[in-house]
C-alpha cells in the first residue's frame, strides 16, 4: 500500500476549509468547462454572450462563488506547498501577506469584471 | 491518525527512481495545482478587457467590435492558446480526479487501492482529453 502523501497537516481548519472548497470546485469547475467548451464553443465568445449569462443573477452569484473558493483553494494550496518545503519565520509571513494581498487584488478584478458584464454600474 | 513523512526534496531528481505511485500523485497535484492557480490569475487579467469593453457603444458591442469580444477572438484564432487550451484541460481533470481520490483517502475509501486508484486517474484523465481534443480545435484552422 502506498503511503499517504498531503501538503496539509491533517484535521486543521485549513485543511478542512481545502476540502469543502475541492468538493465545490470539482462540480463547479466541471459545469464551467462544460458550459463554456461544449456547450458554447471557443470561438463564439462575445461581450453579448458574456453579459447574457451575467445579468442573470444565479449564474452571477455562482461565479463570485467560484471566484472567491478557487482563489482560496489554490492560494492556500501554493501557501501550504511552500510550508511543506520548508519556508519558515519572516520569509513565511512575508508570502503569506503577499499571497493575502495577491488575493483580495485578484478577487476585486474579477467582481469589477463581472459587474462590468452584469451592467452593475460599480466597476 | 494524521501521520507525516520524511519525503525530502522534489528537487533532488535524482531521487525519482526510489518514487512510488503516492509519490508521482503527490507531485504530479503540487503541478498541477500551481499551473491551476498561474492560469486563474492569467485568466482573470484577459477577461478584464470586459471592464473597458462595458464602455464601448451599443453598436460596437452588437457588432462585436468591443475590446474583450475582439482579444478572446484573436486569442482563439491561434492554434497555440488552442493547444494550451487542451494542456489545461488535461491539468484540470487530473487535479480534479486526483483531488477526489484524495478526498476519498482522507475519509478512509480505498486505502488499500491507492496505486491503482492514481494509475485510473491518469488513463482516465488521457481519455477525456483525447475525447476533448476535436471541440476545443473546433474552429481553429
Amino acid at each position: 500500500m502506498a503511503e499517504r502523501y498531503s501538503s496539509f497537516q491533517s484535521g486543521g481548519r485549513m485543511w478542512f476549509l481545502q476540502r469543502v472548497t475541492a468538493v465545490f470546485l470539482l462540480v463547479v469547475l466541471a459545469f464551467h468547462f462544460f458550459l463554456l467548451h461544449f456547450v458554447h464553443h471557443a470561438d463564439e465568445v462575445s461581450f453579448l454572450a458574456s453579459s447574457a449569462r451575467m445579468e442573470q443573477l444565479s449564474y452571477y452569484s455562482l461565479m463570485i462563488l467560484f471566484l472567491v473558493t478557487a482563489t482560496f483553494h489554490g492560494v492556500n494550496g501554493v501557501y501550504n506547498a511552500l510550508v511543506n518545503q520548508g519556508l519558515t519565520g519572516t520569509k513565511r509571513t512575508v508570502i503569506k501577506w503577499t499571497l493575502v494581498a495577491a488575493s483580495v487584488v485578484l478577487i476585486a478584478q474579477g467582481i469589477r469584471t463581472a459587474n462590468a458584464w452584469a451592467g452593475i454600474g460599480l466597476y | 491518525m494524521s501521520q507525516s513523512y520524511n519525503r525530502g526534496l522534489i528537487e533532488d531528481f535524482a531521487r525519482w527512481r526510489e518514487f512510488e505511485a503516492g509519490m508521482w500523485a503527490w507531485i504530479f497535484h503540487k503541478f498541477t495545482g500551481w499551473v491551476l492557480i498561474g492560469y486563474l490569475f492569467t485568466h482573470i487579467a484577459v477577461l478584464s478587457t470586459g471592464i473597458p469593453a462595458a464602455g464601448a457603444g451599443e453598436a460596437a458591442i452588437a457588432a462585436g467590435n468591443d475590446v474583450y469580444t475582439q482579444t478572446i477572438v484573436s486569442l482563439e484564432g491561434l492554434l497555440l492558446v488552442r493547444l494550451l487550451e487542451v494542456g489545461l484541460l488535461a491539468v484540470a481533470v487530473f487535479h480534479m480526479l486526483n483531488g477526489t481520490r484524495l478526498l476519498l483517502t482522507d475519509l478512509g475509501i480505498g486505502l488499500d487501492a491507492q496505486d491503482k486508484s492514481f494509475y485510473a486517474s491518469l488513463i482516465l484523465t488521457g481519455a477525456i482529453t483525447v475525447a476533448s481534443v476535436p471541440t476545443f480545435i473546433a474552429g481553429a484552422f
